[in-house]
């Protein structure tokens, strides 16, 4: 304990010197965050010295090991850091869906020569990657997807579309989940690897209700996917036509973090920042959205219980393996209920779409984006179904 | 601390849900004493066993005969109370009237203490005035004379009263109605002269009592804590008699789904189970989360209860809110998806699902339902 200690103080000297003061400004929205990647740009000094900052140190991947790039920090030691950077504010130094879902699944699943090249892209922030999982017919029966390889010895030649692929035209590589055996659901499907820039992928970007465009259509006409990269770098993770269990195992990683598990001000009670809002527009908050927030704020702060329950459970495996789930469902329903609040408080000023007051309509762009929460990463329905079958071992769930 | 239960926890979570299961359940216990129309509402003789297993002194210092355990103790057995739908002066007499003893001088810890433990006089406690909880206001008052003092006025909902031995009465010694100052708690002996029980038997079969007190004269020895100041003493129990309400909520909740889930998986409607069909499932699922979360609140509140002695902090008397209006609403949920979901036979006095919605319908009025408890979380957050 007292290593952790040293090491909390260490870190908090170590921040207090390298973070800048406006890198302890909240992220206002998803381009305000560093991506990486070959197209990548800093918006300002600080964001750039910040990040070689946290490069130089393993921080970008802190409790990756060293050789991939991180700083092999033990979990205790990453929760120190994490509580020492959400202390001063300080944002993530680079986000992205490398260090959030494709890492976790060649740490769990790669080969050795997967991690040295993959992870090490990731951390340095080198390579941006996008996730190709949805297809217009497969969306919560993702099983079903129909994007084909062809099996052409060395390679496959890849036909097919994705949709709901995250910044896929802002993106380097994809993670791709093809169907490689059409006789077999379930085990005919691959988990693979391939650059954006190859000849025959093209990328639409969907324009969603709340005016933005973090989404695109993916297209493959005949995408060449080389079968290996090289020695010990196969193109795929785990095995041909098991990525379905990689697929499985990366939905699980998404939901828990979806779910905000551990808190976050997403689960925090709102009620009083409401109530000042309303003030300083000349506005109180009428008795029955009082009433409103007073049972919204009852639900988030037993949900932020139950955050910290599910976690301590985790770590010592009483959690039951499908809780994320339920995690997932309850915490989707409460930042569209609370988002849904923060509309009806803001009264007519929320509904601003692009005003320099609203930071560019961000109230009833939130709004409308939150409504993606409980659709994204298994819908409310499919959770339900989930725990149906596995928690309360229904029938014929 | 870790949200779940430490080894010494979880065994005593063993032991009190395979008691209660075995002595207090449906048929031994609450059907038992209902059917013979029994006007004390409980059994004595599990009663004392409770007390042999030591559960009676649970929240009572070792220095004082109790087994200084916590609120997270006092739940566990709470929990399965509510389950087992028990009928016992635990909450009152072992929880509440404890938590107010413990703050009595040694003379009046001496006095009522053993008899608590032992299971030999059983307490009931007299907050209420008006049909709803308000215990900011408090009418009943209680004059200096000689020694002593004279109290006069009426408490409503006294859980168990008519079969008490002693009575903690919370009156007004000085100021206004509504003052938190000039708060002073008694004990006062059920048979004190002067003092009128009307009994009423609730909805699910336990007893309470309007009670009266028409000058009762009581010796100045009467008082626990101190004179005017026990709001101190008051909030203590409220706080622990409410994170009580709420761990047997959730064994309310917890019990009435039980039986619900399985209920589904056995009823066969249209060539099929019920449980295959997915509107029913989905009601489930989102049932089995509410309670989830119940009783993950209701664990933080205990801790935190546990972490401060009782005394309370800001966090701690928000966090009890919360959780009484949490499991409010969940235990609420789950009897009506229970009863629901069994059909015509949910409706029956046969069946035990009806029992639950009962026992939940009582249990929401003590010391303050879902929608005042909800109000004071806006009102601890400054809204």
């Amino acid at each position: 304990m007292a290593d952790l200690e040293t090491f909390r103080s260490e870190t908090r000297a170590w921040l207090e010197a390298n973070c800048p003061a406006e890198m302890r400004e909240p992220v206002r929205d998803e381009d305000d965050a560093y991506w990486g990647g070959r197209r990548a740009k800093f918006k300002n000094d600080a964001q750039k010295a910040w990040f070689e900052a946290c490069l130089a140190k393993g921080y970008t991947v802190p409790a990756w090991p060293q050789a991939y790039g991180g700083a092999g920090l033990n979990p205790a030691e990453a929760k120190v850091l994490r509580e020492e950077m959400s202390r001063i504010n300080a944002r993530p130094p680079l986000s992205s869906f490398g260090i959030w879902m494709l890492g976790p699944a060649l740490l769990h699943f790669g080969t050795e020569g997967q991690k040295q090249r993959f992870l090490n892209e990731i951390a340095r922030g080198e390579i941006r990657w996008c996730q190709g999982y949805s297809e217009p017919g497969s969306g919560s029966d993702l099983v079903s997807l129909q994007t084909f390889g062809e099996d052409k010895g060395d390679s496959w030649v890849v036909n097919g579309q994705k949709i709901w692929t995250s910044y896929a035209d802002h993106a380097d590589w994809i993670f791709c989940l093809v169907r490689t055996d059409k006789a077999d659901k379930y085990q005919g499907i691959t988990f693979m690897l391939f650059d954006m820039a190859s000849i025959g992928v093209s990328t639409k970007p969907i324009l969603l209700i709340s005016g933005n465009s973090p989404f695109c259509e993916t297209f493959f006409d005949n995408v060449s996917v080389p079968k290996s990269y090289g020695d010990d770098c196969p193109a795929y993770v785990g095995q041909i036509n098991r990525g379905w269990d990689v697929a499985k195992y990366l939905l699980g990683h998404e939901r828990e973090m979806i779910s905000g598990a551990g808190g976050g001000d997403r689960t925090a009670a709102i009620g009083a920042v409401m109530k000042r809002a309303a003030a300083r527009t000349g506005d109180e908050l009428d008795p029955v959205l009082r009433a409103e927030l007073a049972m919204f704020d009852v639900d988030a702060l037993a949900y932020t219980a139950m955050g910290e329950k599910f976690l301590d459970e985790i770590k010592v495996g009483k959690a039951h393996p499908a809780q994320p789930n339920m995690m997932k469902y309850v915490g989707t329903e409460l930042n569209k209920r609370r988002h849904e609040l923060m509309m009806a408080a803001g009264g007519s000023r929320s509904l601003e779409w692009d005003s320099e007051e609203t930071g560019g309509g961000k109230p009833s762009r939130g709004w409308l984006r939150t409504k993606a929460n409980s659709i994204e990463g298994g819908t409310s329905e499919v959770m339900l179904n989930v725990i149906a079958k596995r928690i309360l071992d229904l029938p014929g769930a | 601390m870790p949200l779940y239960h430490n080894d010494d926890q979880a065994m005593l979570a063993d032991t009190a849900r395979g008691f209660m299961a075995e002595e207090g359940n449906i048929t031994k216990q609450l059907r038992h004493w209902r059917d013979r129309n029994c006007k004390d509402g409980f059994g004595h003789g599990l009663w004392k066993q409770m007390a042999e297993m030591g559960f009676t002194g649970m929240l009572v210092g070792e220095d004082d005969g109790g087994l200084g355990m916590g609120h997270v103790e006092a739940g566990i057995v709470l929990e399965e109370i509510g389950r087992n739908l028990t009928p016992s002066p635990f909450l009152t007499s072992s929880v509440l009237a404890a938590t107010a003893l413990k703050h009595g001088s040694a003379d009046v810890k001496g006095r009522y203490l053993p008899g608590l433990i032992a299971g030999d006089s059983v307490f009931a406690v007299a907050i209420d005035e008006t049909a709803k909880h308000r215990p900011s206001r408090i009418t009943t008052r209680a004059e200096r004379s000689g020694n002593g003092f004279r109290l006069s006025g009426s408490k409503s909902f006294v859980v168990y009263g008519g079969s008490a031995d002693m009575i903690v009465v919370a009156a007004r010694t000085s100021g206004s109605d509504d003052d938190d100052d000039g708060i002073t708690l008694f004990a006062v002996p059920k048979d004190a002269s002067g003092m009128s029980h009307d009994a009423v038997r609730l909805v699910d079969s336990s007893m309470a009592t309007h009670t009266k007190f028409d000058n009762v004269e009581l010796d100045g020895d009467a008082v626990i804590g101190e004179v005017d100041g026990g709001r101190e003493v008051l909030n203590a129990m409220l706080l622990a008699g409410r994170v009580g309400a709420a761990a047997e909520g959730v064994g309310v909740a917890s019990g009435a789904m039980d039986m619900t889930v399985d209920y589904l998986k056995q009823r066969k409607q249209f060539g099929r189970l019920i449980g295959e069909f997915q509107a029913l499932q989905h009601r489930a699922s989102h049932l089995y989360s509410e309670v989830e979360i119940a009783r993950a609140v209701t664990i933080k509140a205990q801790q935190l209860l546990d972490a401060n002695d009782g005394a309370g902090s800001e966090k701690a008397e928000l966090m009890v809110a919360v959780a009484k209006a949490k499991v409010g609403r969940t235990a609420g949920l789950a009897v009506r998806e229970g009863v629901q979901m069994h059909g015509g036979i949910g409706m029956t006095d046969e069946y035990d699902i009806g029992l639950y919605m009962k026992r939940d319908r009582a249990l929401q009025e003590f010391l303050g339902d879902a929608n005042y408890h909800t109000n004071r979380v806006a009102e601890l957050n400054g809204y």
